[in-house]
């Protein structure tokens, strides 16, 4: 029950989007349609899951008051007061608090979209910019041409930069236009349209076949890993 | 109070004052009213963020903590209201869902009929749930087994028909390319050569079963150096992506917030 | 090792330090230059430019905040060069994140600019679903089967402009606007790639690379970072000479200024570190 059930429904379910891929009739093609979309409701499931496992872990940490609890307290207020605005889909307009369930939720009136707005957008957007910052830092660090492999690497780099802003064409105007292709935006055109798609397009290769094996290997049963160790 | 904290506090003082000057002056939006509240909190975000440049603080924490609570309720809810409202509870409670919660459900003014097949879903999102529960925690796997089963199905399909056979079919490509009159085209014979030889050596590259020396050590090494371009291309537009999310960050904090410049 | 062959090594908050001034001066004094667009680019909007008026374009929306900065000028020259095609827009989003990203596009762009657009006739937008490529594998069969109403709850048989939809195939091009999982590879893999449809995308500049191996057979073309976002809207100004009047904010094009400090500043530190390793072996040589 504990492995065996499991391992059924996935051996049955991964076969029959093969067997579809193959015969795209009825009734493998209804039902592959059914199972995708069931799968994305319990995709959706999954996301409660993860909220719910979020609150208790967090939930645990304030009633046992560990260490960085009141940061714990913080996630908490903001985890229930974004789901009970979503939820209730609560608005706030002229000073009046108000609710509408089957108001549109990207109304920008709703408190869910204001926290959304004032919270979540610039939380994830600063966190991303941060790594401008490292990036600068490892550069002038780490990016050195010690060895021939090194310098292609270095000097790909230069000319992508290079030739990704208005400086590249200003650098190489001086070129006559029959050595056009040798300014550094032709550059920077020609590496990334040729070898990089050549280098990319083996390394596609590459995952492609781990991929294929692996969706293989679970299908059959052969690996098992995501069932876990334990029963 | 040691030099660097003295340092910092003065800091902070001269760009409160500086702050409050502008306010005052009406020179930028004062934190009244839901959009000004917003936005003096949406900066506070994003220095507090910034922050950590300086190292793990206090500040920093409470703005990473407050994201973490609110972007997971974000995904709930909204997976709850397009997903699981239309897609399942309007199957099983067409009438339901429709009246209280969604009218759009229905199709000229008539809710669909109900869809009993939809209880498979329910039952393996009400498994999948059943992680949380201390007993019997084992079920979920049932639902995450039907996940894992559709996931593993559709990337064979997907990553074998176009990141395989279709890759292969990209690289397919005519050794000379020849013009209308039968002349060659030198610049897309070239282009096509750089292809076929990065694509072949950086695959001998990456084939571990023969020792990388002799012949096919010296074409792995010319494969090495097609990676080493395609990182290097890699890195420089790594780099330019980075930029712009921090372009698009200071341009809040100096245009939206301190309204130093127009957008 | 000589004094004078030296040179002092800077530390990290001042190499922050240097990255955050030279973002701010450009953004408070506005440097920008001509933009020249690349073959890519060209090829991607002549491609849109071809199309006839009232043809179906997917306007996938696929990112969040993160990466608002590099494709939100994208998706704005992309809707901006579709709604003066006059084209049917059908926004959709594989992101929980997508649908304020989707609002504020139709918003900034569409409501301001083009009042003639009509919500249901001229453009409509999907909304979000989960389920990543599964998702799109159905979009790709039977759309209405995830979808049974927009994204602002109004039944999809109800709505003039996706009454006619049946799978993807009723679309006449695919724009992909993506940062990431899922985006414009699952697109290509579960949509378009076994469909027959054309697909041309816009993504970050992390993703760029990774999606060139499609072009040209699987992906007719596409846009990486911001860069290239600014090449688009050069290209519509060129096109359509009412972008010239700096009433059209062309975002991407005013973000290439600090753009190109930045990056001539990244420039700078690599070569001062590679000069101070030279220096240095230079000076252990010598000793």
């Amino acid at each position: 029950m504990k492995r065996t059930v499991p391992s059924i429904i996935t051996f049955l379910v991964g076969t029959l989007l093969i067997v579809t891929f193959f015969i795209p009739h009825k009734p493998f093609s209804k039902l592959t349609d059914d199972f995708n979309t069931f799968f994305d409701i319990i995709a959706a499931f999954a996301f409660i899951l993860g909220g719910g496992n979020l609150a208790r872990m967090h939930g645990k940490r304030v009633a046992s008051r560990q260490a960085g609890w009141f940061y714990s307290a913080v996630c908490l207020a903001g985890f229930f007061s974004m789901l009970i605005f979503g939820l209730l889909k609560i608005r706030y307009h002229d000073g009046a608090l108000g609710w509408d369930l089957k108001g549109d939720l990207n109304n920008a009136q709703f408190l869910f979209q204001q926290m959304w707005e004032y919270i979540f957008r610039p939380g994830t957007s600063t966190i991303y910019a941060l790594l401008a910052f490292f990036i600068a830092s490892a550069s002038y660090r780490a990016f050195r041409a010690r060895n021939t492999e090194a310098a292609l690497l270095l000097g790909t780099a230069l000319i992508i930069l290079l030739g990704r802003t208005f400086v590249g064409p200003i650098l190489t105007a001086w070129l006559p236009p029959s050595l056009e292709f040798l300014t550094i935006p032709s550059l920077a055109n020609w590496v990334m349209a040729w070898p990089t798609q050549a280098g990319n397009r083996a390394i596609m290769f590459g995952v492609a076949l781990g991929i294929v094996s692996l969706s293989l290997k679970v299908i059959l049963g052969i690996d098992r890993s995501h069932l876990g160790e334990k029963d | 109070m040691n030099r660097r904290r003295l340092i910092w506090a003065a800091v902070m003082l001269a760009a409160g004052a500086y702050l409050v000057l502008r306010i005052a002056t009406g020179k930028m939006q004062a934190p009244v009213g839901v959009k000004g509240v917003g936005i003096w909190f949406a900066a506070f975000m994003t220095l507090a963020i910034f922050s950590f440049l300086f190292g793990d603080n206090p500040a920093y924490k409470f703005a990473e903590h407050l994201f973490v609570g609110v972007s997971a309720a974000y995904w709930m809810v909204v997976t709850f209201w397009t997903a699981l409202v239309p897609n399942l509870f309007g199957k099983l409670f067409p009438d339901l869902v429709a009246t209280y919660l969604m009218p759009g459900l229905k199709e000229n003014g008539k809710a669909p009929e109900q869809d009993l097949f939809y209880l498979v879903p329910l039952v393996f999102g009400i498994l999948l749930l059943w992680r949380l529960s201390p007993k019997a925690p084992w079920l979920s796997r049932w639902a995450l087994a039907f996940i894992i089963g559709i996931t593993a199905g559709l990337r064979l399909i997907g990553f074998l028909s176009s990141d395989f056979i279709g890759q292969i079919r990209n690289t397919m490509v005519p050794f000379v390319v020849l013009s209308a009159d039968g002349g060659p085209l030198w610049g897309d014979t070239i282009n096509n050569l750089v292809t076929l030889v990065g694509v072949t050596t950086a695959l001998c590259y990456f084939y571990f079963s023969k020792e990388h020396d002799g012949v096919f050590g010296r074409i792995s090494r010319v494969g090495i150096w097609t990676l080493m371009i395609t990182f290097g291309a890699g890195f420089g537009y790594t780099v330019m992506g980075r930029v712009a999310l921090l372009v698009g960050r200071l341009q809040f904090l100096l245009i939206d917030w301190l309204r130093l410049a127009s957008p | 090792m000589p004094a004078r062959l030296r040179l002092p090594e800077l530390n990290r908050q001042f190499v922050f330090g240097l990255i955050a001034v030279v973002v701010c001066i450009p953004i408070l004094w506005k440097f920008s230059f001509r933009e020249y667009p690349s073959p890519m680019v060209r090829k991607v909007f002549d491609k849109v430019q071809s199309l006839p008026a009232g043809s179906k374009v997917l306007l996938a929306l696929d990112y969040d905040p993160g990466a608002e900065a590099e494709l939100q000028p994208m998706a704005r020259a992309f809707l901006r060069h579709c709604a003066e095609r006059k084209m049917k827009i059908y926004f959709m989003t594989l992101w929980a994140t997508g649908p304020p990203v989707i609002t504020r596009a139709i918003e900034d762009v569409l409501v301001p600019e083009f009042p003639g657009y009509r919500y249901g006739r001229d453009y409509v937008t999907l909304g979000f679903k989960p389920g990543n490529e599964a998702a799109v594998a159905i979009i790709a069969s039977d759309l209405k089967k995830l979808f049974t109403t927009d994204g602002r709850g109004t039944n999809i048989n109800d709505i003039e402009m996706t009454r006619p939809i049946r799978n993807i195939r009723s679309f006449d091009i695919v724009l992909s606007v993506s940062a990431g999982f899922p985006g414009t590879k699952e697109w290509i893999q579960y949509g378009t790639d076994p469909a027959g449809i054309p697909i041309a995308a816009g993504m970050t500049a992390v993703q760029a690379p990774l999606n060139y191996p499609y072009y040209p057979r699987q992906l007719l073309g596409l846009l990486g970072g911001i860069k290239a976002a600014a090449e688009y809207e050069a290209l519509l100004k060129e096109t359509y000479q009412k972008y010239n009047d700096p009433k059209y904010h062309l975002e991407a094009t005013a973000r290439m200024g600090p753009q190109t400090w930045a990056h001539l500043a990244i420039i700078g530190l690599i070569i001062l570190g590679n000069l101070t390793t030279l220096l240095a072996r230079a000076g252990r040589g010598r000793n």
